[in-house]
């Protein structure tokens, strides 16, 4: 099977694109740029489901199970016998599966994006940037070893950081994007430390490789856990480390702050970054570093664990009081990821104790669905309104009534309403946490009760409850450009949920079945429906009752309502503690000490030249002499002392 | 008094050297320090002269850079003299004091 | 001490005695004739080596030359009888010393240092040898220097009229 060079094209034809608009774009380019932005990654899209079908139906399994191989791959660094930096192509189930919906939900977003960002100034810009996003989130997903996926990581950081950014004459967008880029950087140092560790105790940055020397009992992983550090291993460390980049880009608590605020984009970005791609690239690396994490450090996936369900809960919480629907659908994705980090943590290797990896999985593809559909429909409700937030808006399920369907699909898709594809995974999610960590599971359940109530939320004061906005003219939904996105990701939340993915994805590659056990889902749908009609009785008309009930928990209310001030919690840290204790010294001493030598150096130097500068009088007859004594100093010099 | 030789010309040789050098130092007018550099090219003749008539006689080396030199001495003669006119039209002095502009 | 050396040291006080007179005299117009007279003892003393034809050269580029050129930018820049300025007595001082000092080194170091004084036939030095010889390509010739010689007298006599062409008044 020679894929090499067809999925080479998958990432390259967004990057040609990114180029050619980059360049070209803005001069000659400025009415097609976006079609041929769109054929470029339809182009994309057709390969990525090309090798999809190629790797699961016709190459197909070997002794019962899916392989890993890698069909392309270039030493591009050599820093010593085995350990290099290569450039290469890693095919396994859930590479296969992200190529897929990056590709598919990114075509989305450039179609979507067709009708959202017409007129736009920078509409090649932002083509082009869309471009360069596509390209590193593929090459990231593709990545052979550890050292590729970092750079693409940060590819992906840029590129998320332009996109952020790219209304840059607003000043909130401008913070949100330096915000966003700070705070996954930091963590990403923690990442890049991970990798050192990691292909220092496994002396090699290859995948592969890595895993096998760390997962199976040797030399390489006896060593790699000899070493210690503050009672930890080497490799506990490495991993731990890793994790921390994870969970930055995913935006796991307490590394969240960015997500939120990175709203400020447009929201067709939003769908595609900071919902169904980049933000499950933490999700995506620990599980391709899954074997290492459960096997070799089991510890470390506990932690993954356990901070996956506090970003799930702490997130629906904040998200049940937010205002502004793109927060809200930023909470909520926080929390979703949350659901996937957990759901790895509570997963172990092999067999049917893998199932929380499968269903991590399976929960990061219809997430990527129906959040990228939630996020596109909220596109096409503020592209109506002009306005981001919930008491502007109401009353509209007659005005735009495919948004609305879609929507709804959506939402119960996210609820976990059977037969939408976020039961399916959200089931198999709830179903491994049982089995492994009741305590995650009861917490996980609640979150989910959370989740349906603060979406329903959403829904019915965005098209039920009372009309706000006084529709004068009669506009359009949008035209077709920004339609079909939303049905064919609601055709995809809807249906998603019947691909039986045990049988593609799970831990060892091999088959997993997925059972359904109708007593166990019971109270978990019960829950979402009690989420739903909550939600239903506060908002579905406009009433007095949720504000009674705000002023009856007031203060939880004003906590979650505020994020629980870690954002306040993180400036008090940075400017009351690292700026006064660390910032100010550092600052005294640059002023004084080393700006104190520069200037001492070039005053000194001044004074000096000042009075040697009268050396140079003009005078020949001086320097004549000048010439003669130093002539005559200098043979007396080599003619009598150094002879 | 002994019996002229190498030593004798070169002591000559010197001596019109270092005369030469002080009254470049000392002169203030440029025509008179380009006497004196004439004085120094002299030297520098004498010098050539005397070692191939004393040390390489079978030789005729010394004497054709006494040549040469003469005729470069016969250039910047010229050249100089011209320089000075100049300075003379534009200061309307040749005092080497008076041309000082190139300095700091 | 027979005649011949007798003559050698005439010349030699000649040349000395005119030098220093030559740089400090107070009368520029006596300083270059006393320059004349130096360059002429310095011809005699070519003519005392027996080479008549640096003798003659001295005396036609330098006395009949370069003297007589001094000699006319003094007519033209100097206000006849004028004495010369007196230079600081400072600045006098120190050149002597200066000077002093480094003529006792170069005569300590000319002292120290034995000649070997060569056994060879001396040959003969009259003008067609010069000639000969100057104008020879092979390896014990100088056409080469010649020929750059000549290429930068051209030289120095364009530049010497360049530097001394009367900048037009611009009347345009």
């Amino acid at each position: 099977m020679n894929l090499g060079l067809q999925i080479a094209l998958i990432p390259l034809l967004p990057l040609a694109g990114f180029v050619l608009l980059g360049l070209f774009g803005r001069k000659y380019l400025k009415k097609s740029s976006g079609i041929i932005g769109t054929i470029l990654l339809l182009a994309s899209t057709v390969l990525a489901l090309y090798t999809a079908y190629e790797y699961f139906f016709v190459y197909g399994k070997v002794a019962g199970a899916y392989q890993k191989f890698v069909p392309l791959s270039y030493t591009w660094l050599e820093f010593s016998k085995g350990v290099s930096i290569d450039m290469g192509i890693l095919l396994d189930p859930i590479s296969v599966m992200m190529l897929v919906v990056v590709t598919f939900v990114s075509l989305m977003v450039h179609i979507y994006s067709l009708g959202y960002m017409k007129g736009e100034e920078r509409f090649p810009t932002y083509y082009s940037f869309l471009g360069l996003f596509t390209f590193s989130m593929l090459g990231l997903v593709i990545s052979s070893n550890l050292f590729q996926i970092y750079i693409f990581w940060e590819l992906v950081g840029v590129s998320s950081f332009l996109l952020i950014g790219y209304y840059y004459n607003k000043p909130s967008a401008v913070a949100a994007c330096k915000k966003a880029f700070i705070v996954t950087r930091f963590a990403d140092l923690g990442f890049l430390i991970g990798i050192l560790i990691l292909s220092y105790s496994s002396g090699t940055l290859d995948f592969n490789t890595l895993i096998s020397t760390l997962t199976s009992s040797g030399t390489g992983q006896a060593k790699a856990v000899a070493s210690t550090f503050l009672g930890a291993s080497a490799v506990t460390w490495g991993a731990a480390l890793v994790f921390i980049g994870g969970a930055g880009k995913s935006a796991m608590f307490p590394l969240h702050i960015w997500l939120p605020d990175a709203m400020e984009g447009p929201t067709p970005v939003s769908a595609l970054i900071h919902a169904a791609t980049m933000v499950v690239a933490g999700v995506f690396l620990v599980a391709r570093l899954f074997p290492v994490f459960s096997i070799t450090t089991p510890g470390v996936l506990e932690i993954v664990g356990w901070v996956g369900a506090i970003s799930a809960i702490i997130a629906a919480i904040i998200a049940c009081t937010q205002t502004d629907i793109k927060r809200v659908l930023a909470y909520s994705t926080m929390s979703q990821i949350g659901f996937m980090m957990f759901a790895l943590g509570v997963s172990k290797y092999g067999g049917e104790a893998g199932l929380g990896y499968t269903a991590s999985m399976f929960h990061l593809f219809t997430h990527a669905m129906f959040k990228a559909l939630l996020f596109l429909g909220a596109g096409a409700v503020i592209h109506y309104i002009h306005s981001n937030e919930m008491k502007d808006m109401g009353g509209l399920r007659k005005y735009l009534p495919i948004t609305h369907i879609t929507f709804l699909i959506a939402c119960l898709a996210i609820a976990g309403v059977p037969p939408f594809a976020g039961f399916f995974s959200k089931e198999e999610i709830l179903l491994a946490a049982y089995h492994n960590n009741p305590a995650i599971y009861w917490i996980a359940l609640f979150t989910s009760g959370l989740t349906a109530f603060y979406m329903f939320r959403l829904y019915f004061s965005i098209f039920w409850n009372k009309e706000h906005h006084p529709h004068g003219e009669k506009q359009s939904e949008g035209g077709f450009s920004m339609m079909i996105p939303l049905i064919l990701l609601a055709i995809g939340a809807a249906a998603a949920g019947f691909i039986p993915f045990g049988k593609y994805v799970s831990t060892d590659g091999t088959v997993l079945e997925s059972h359904f056990d109708l007593q166990f889902s019971a109270l978990p749908v019960a829950v979402g429906l009690a989420g739903i009609f909550i939600a239903m009785w506060l908002y579905r008309k406009e009433s007095e009752r949720p504000g009674k009930l705000t002023a009856s928990i007031y203060s939880i209310y004003k906590t979650a309502y505020n994020k629980f001030y870690i954002d306040e919690i993180y400036t008090f840290i940075t400017k009351k503690i690292i700026f006064n204790l660390i910032g100010k010294p550092a600052a005294w001493f640059d002023k004084n000490v080393v700006d104190g030598l520069v200037n001492l150096t070039g005053k000194a130097t001044a004074e000096v030249s000042e009075d040697i500068k009268k050396v140079q009088s003009g005078k020949v007859q001086q320097y004549a002499i000048y010439f003669l004594v130093g002539v005559i100093g200098l043979a007396v010099l080599f003619i009598y002392i150094w002879k | 008094m002994m019996q002229p030789g190498l030593y004798h010309l070169l002591f000559i040789s010197a001596a019109l050297f270092f005369i030469g050098i002080y009254g470049f130092f000392t002169r203030r007018n440029l025509i008179t320090m380009l006497m004196s550099i004439e004085l120094i090219l002299n030297s520098v003749n004498l010098n050539f002269i005397a070692f191939n008539k004393y040390l390489w006689p079978h030789k005729m080396d010394g004497l054709f850079f006494t040549v040469f030199i003469i005729a470069i001495a016969a250039a910047e003669a010229a050249v100089a003299i011209a320089i000075i006119i100049n300075l003379y039209r534009s200061h309307n002095s040749i005092d080497v004091e008076n041309a000082e502009e190139l300095k700091y | 001490m027979n005649g011949s050396d007798i003559i050698f040291y005439l010349l030699a006080a000649l040349t000395l005695v005119c030098a220093v007179l030559s740089v400090s005299t107070r009368q520029i117009f006596r300083a270059a004739i006393y320059l004349l007279f130096t360059l002429i003892g310095i011809a005699g003393i070519y003519f005392w080596l027996d080479y008549q034809f640096i003798a003659a050269v001295q005396i036609v580029v330098y006395v009949g030359g370069i003297v007589v050129l001094i000699i006319f930018s003094i007519f033209l820049t100097q206000q006849a009888g004028e004495k010369l300025p007196k230079q600081k007595i400072g600045r006098k001082i120190f050149s002597a010393l200066a000077v002093f000092c480094g003529f006792g080194l170069t005569m300590l170091q000319v002292y120290q240092h034995d000649f070997i004084e060569t056994e060879n036939e001396a040959i003969t030095t009259n003008v067609a040898d010069i000639g000969r010889k100057m104008l020879s390509t092979n390896a014990e010739g100088y056409a080469l220097p010649f020929e750059v010689v000549s290429m930068l007298l051209l030289a120095a006599m364009i530049g010497c009229i360049v530097i001394a062409l009367k900048s037009k008044p611009e009347t345009k």
